[in-house]
Order: C-alpha cells, then structure tokens, then sequence
C-alpha cells in the first residue's frame, strides 16, 4: 500500500439518537484505507450499516466519531469531488436522459463554454453506449438503462471517488452482468475510485481489487478483507474455473454464512 | 360503445325535460316564477346585445361578467405572487411552517366576507375591496398546495441537489418546482373555483358593477328571469375557468406527458 492513503476512514463510529435518550450505535470503530484508482466492495447482511457508511462518505450523513479523510481533507459535506450512484437511479424524471447529464456538468463544470459542455454530456452518454436514447425520459428506458445514466451522470462530474450503493441491486442477472462489464471497462479508461456496496459475491470478486467484509450490528465494524489478486481486464467466463476467483469465493462465503451468520428472526 | 355514446346523450336530455318539467311546475305555482321559455327568450335579448353601456348601473351582461373577472384575477394573482413564495418558505423551512402554521389554521376557515367591512372601511373603494376579499379567498389554497408540493419531493432529489452543491435558488428551480408545479396548479384551480364563488356574494354586498351586482340589482326591479340567467351564465363562466386552468395544469404538469 502507497504510503499516504488517498481515502482516510480514521476511527469512524456512528449512532443514530431514537430518541428519549436512547441511541442505536451502528458502526464502530471502523478504520479503512482506500488507494487511489482502487475498486473497493462493501460487503455484508442487511442492515449491518453498509449504506450508512457510504453516505458518511458521501457526507450525506454525519460522522458521529472519527474523521474521513479524502487527500487529506476531512469530509464535511457532500460535494461534486464524491459522486453517488443512488440504488433507484434517481435521475430527475422531468428531464431527458441528456438533460439530466447536462445539468449536473453545467454545474460541476462552469469552466465550460456552451460547445464544450455539449460534448462533454455526449462523451459520457457514448461511454455507456446510450447515445439511441439520449432524448428519452427515464420514463421511458429500462431499470438497466436509467442505472447506466445515474452512471454517466456521476462519471460526467470526473469525481475523485465514485459511491455506489448497490446500484444493480434492483437488476435482473443478465442486465446486471452487462452493467459490472461497463463499469469495469469504464473504470479502466478513467482510472476513477470506486467504492461500491453489493449484496452479491460474485460482483465483489469480480469487480473488486479489495472486498470489505462487514460484522453485523448493532456496532458493525470491518471483519475482514480480502485481496483479489486477479489480472485485468477480467473476463467473467475464464474466471469460473480460476483458482484465485474460486479462493476469493469461498472466503467471502465463509466470513458471511458461517463466522458472521445472520439469522432473521 | 354505441350504447355508450347514445348514453351520454340520452341521459343528460332525459333529465334535462325532467328539470324543465319541474322547472314549469314550480312556475305554474309561484306567481311571477318565471317559465323556461320566458327566460328562454329573455336570455336570446340579453345576449343579443351583450356589450351596452349606457353608463355606470346600465351595462351589457359580458361587460358585468367581465368586470367580474377582472376583480377575481386582480385578487388571483396577487394571491399568487404572495401564495407561491409563502408556500416555498413553509415547504422548505420547518421553522417558517412553525411560524406560519397558527395563522393559517386560524385564518383560514374565515368567511372572506367577513373581511368585506374591514376592506370597505380601509380601502373606502369598491374594485379594491373586491380585489382584497378574492385575494384573501386565493391565498391559502395557494400557499397550502404549495407547501405540500415542496414536502412531497424526494429525499433522492434533495441528494443529488447536495452532492451538486446546487445554491438554494438553483435547488427550487432545478428540483423543486417542477416537483412541486402540479400541486402549486391544484391550489390555484381550488382557488378561482372559490374566488368565482365568493365574487358574487361580494358584489352583491359592494354594488356597483359585476355580475353578482347585476342579479341582485334584477331581484330589485323584480326581474327575475334575469336572476336565473345569471345563475346560468355564472355556472358556465365557472365551468369555462376550470377547465382553462385544468388544461393548463396538466401541461405544466411532467407526469401528464408520460414521463414518469
Ligand atoms: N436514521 C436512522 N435512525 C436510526 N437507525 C438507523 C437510521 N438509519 C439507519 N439506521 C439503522 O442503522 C443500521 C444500518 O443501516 P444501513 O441502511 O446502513 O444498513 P445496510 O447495511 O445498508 O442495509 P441494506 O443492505 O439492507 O441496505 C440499521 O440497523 C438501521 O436500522
Ligand atoms: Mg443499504
């Protein structure tokens, strides 16, 4: 690991008040460093503060103790520098797919003059091949579709780190494969961070070079991680039978089903 | 479908010769009770020639009607230009709701008529009384649905408007208005639909001109097919603004263009 981290989870624990002075402490103690250019999953049973961490990040939530360094900066408030992919997309439904780019770079980017912020939004719509739908509302395309333009829009800012909670969770399996193919041959040509929360194994091995495990709450901290040891770019059909991959499964099957089993009850 | 279609022609005449029987009935009855073709005929004279002025008291029925609606839009759109923003302020500050809440409870199921004297009393003017009443009547449906629109938009939408770091005024034009715009048209719909009410009891109390004056001025000169005219014609200028400001709103509205 680089000497100095690029983002800093230093200590961070967080409690949600309920209330007539009762309180829920859902994380504690958690210490994560994440490197520049790194894919990161999060990975753990509902409920166990995934989400809460991200918007902590995302400084959509408060840190309640502990600091999040970003390049030495401590996170206060949300900013355009972490961009988030929303579980249910959360492109505005008023706008078409190009509009909803559009605003978010005319914001980020007031550099820009009117050409350049034109093919600004067009160089990421091509990114996620959605050029055939770019005057369409997110009524009118996909889950897949709208999950690809929540994408680009976060990418269109050139965020340091890129925040995704659960973003294909609500996909079927076929679509979901296609957009881990994208997000991977994206992050490839733009080098960004990702930190992303998935419920699926495959996706965290496939997609991460490190995966966070998560204990369960109330106070969830980090258990364990795993390093994944696999070439880029990765090929989903190759890896079924890699020895690696195979390794990197069970592990997470291990620490998720039998040492931090969750039982609902 | 046949069946359909001759249904909503048929029904609404079959009741229509229901209506016009009782309608004789109760003329037969009540002496002086104008019958259906006598106000039949009075209304082909009145529309005959709408627009006379014979000076103040003595005008054609489109210029009352007419002189009606200028009040209510007058009172209208101040009621807007006051509503919206107060309505923003409560949807968007718990503290401005905490403030302004009381008031609107308290003022809101106040007859506007009751406002009448103190309107007489302070602007010593007919028109503006008239405009004050219709703007006290517009107000809270306005400011009300704009509230509601403002709390009904999306945490998600709220997000993406901080991660942007959008300023308060880009947030209530980029994200919040157009959530809100079709609750804001809900409350100002309910608003002329009532102001068209509470313009005919105004006028009727202030004199002068307008069509509320107008069928009481008739009751006085004990014209009463005129009185039901009136009703008429006031029923269908009700119904015409409805529906404009139906049309309008769901053009304003995103959802109604099939983009959800
Ligand atoms: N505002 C809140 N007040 C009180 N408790 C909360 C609040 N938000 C979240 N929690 C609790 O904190 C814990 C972590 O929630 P979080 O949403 O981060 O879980 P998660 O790991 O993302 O779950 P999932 O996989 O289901 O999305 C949960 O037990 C939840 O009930
Ligand atoms: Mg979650």
């Amino acid at each position: 690991m680089s000497a100095k981290p690029f983002l800093n989870i230093d200590h961070v624990d967080k409690i949600f008040p309920l209330g007539r002075g009762k309180e829920y402490v859902a994380l504690r103690d958690v210490k994560l460093e994440i490197r520049e250019n790194e894919i990161v999953s999060i990975i753990g049973h509902s409920g166990c503060g995934k989400s809460t961490l991200l918007n902590m990040i995302a400084g959509l939530d408060t840190i309640s103790e502990g600091v999040i360094l970003l390049e030495d900066r401590e996170i206060n408030a949300p900013g355009p520098e972490r961009a988030v992919v929303f579980q249910n997309h959360s492109l505005l439904p008023w706008l078409t797919v190009y509009q909803n780019i559009e605003m978010a770079v005319r914001k980020v980017r007031d550099d820009l003059n009117a050409k350049e912020v034109k093919e600004h939004v067009m160089k990421y719509i091509d990114l996620v091949n959605l050029d055939h739908a770019k005057d369409k509302y997110p009524g009118e395309i996909s889950g897949g579709m709208k999950q690809r333009v929540g994408i680009a829009r976060a990418l269109s800012i050139e965020p340091k780190v890129l925040l995704m909670d659960e973003p294909f969770g609500a996909l079927d399996s076929l679509t979901r494969a296609n957009l881990q193919d994208h997000l991977m041959r994206i992050q490839m040509q733009t080098g960004n961070t990702v930190i992303i929360i998935t419920h699926d194994v495959d996706e965290a091995v496939l997609l991460s070079d490190r995966v966070i495990m998560m204990t369960n709450g109330p106070e969830a901290t980090i258990g364990e991680i795993l390093e994944v040891n696999l070439p880029r770019p990765r090929e989903r059909l190759t890896l079924q039978h890699n020895e690696e991959y195979l390794r990197c499964r069970g592990a997470i099957v291990e620490f998720l089903y039998s040492k931090f089993a969750k039982h609902e009850d | 479908m046949l069946l359909r279609t001759i249904n909503i022609v048929a029904l609404p005449t079959l009741l229509f010769g229901v209506l016009i029987a009782v309608w004789s009935t109760v003329a037969n009855q009540i002496p002086g009770f104008p019958p259906p073709m006598e106000v039949w005929n009075e209304l082909l004279v009145v529309l005959s020639d709408p627009m006379y002025d014979n000076g103040a008291g003595d005008q054609g029925i489109a210029l009352q009607l007419l002189s009606s609606l200028k009040r209510v839009f007058g009172g209208f759109a101040l009621a807007i230009a006051v509503g919206i923003p107060v309505g923003l302020l409560i949807g968007m500050s718990k503290m401005a709701q905490t403030a302004f809440n009381p008031y609107i409870q308290i003022l809101k199921p106040v007859s506007p008529l009751a406002w009448l004297p103190l309107a007489l009393f302070v602007f010593k003017d007919v028109d503006m009384t008239a405009i004050f009443v219709i703007f006290i009547t517009s107000i809270w449906p306005i400011i009300i649905n704009t509230a509601l629109g403002v709390r009904s938009v999306s945490e998600d939408y709220l997000n993406v408007a901080k991660v942007l770091q959008l300023t308060a005024f880009e947030k209530v034009f980029q994200i919040i208005l157009p959530v809100a715009v079709p609750f804001i048209f809900t409350g100002m719909r309910l608003s002329l639909g009532i102001a068209w009410l509470v313009i005919v009891a105004a006028e009727m109390l202030t004199g002068g001109l307008g069509i509320g004056f107008w069928i009481w001025d008739e009751y006085n000169n004990l014209n009463y097919s005129h009185i039901i005219i009136g009703i008429i014609l006031i029923g269908v200028v009700g119904y015409i603004l409805d529906t404009i400001m139906g049309f309008i709103a769901d053009h304003f509205d995103y959802r109604k263009r099939g983009r959800v």
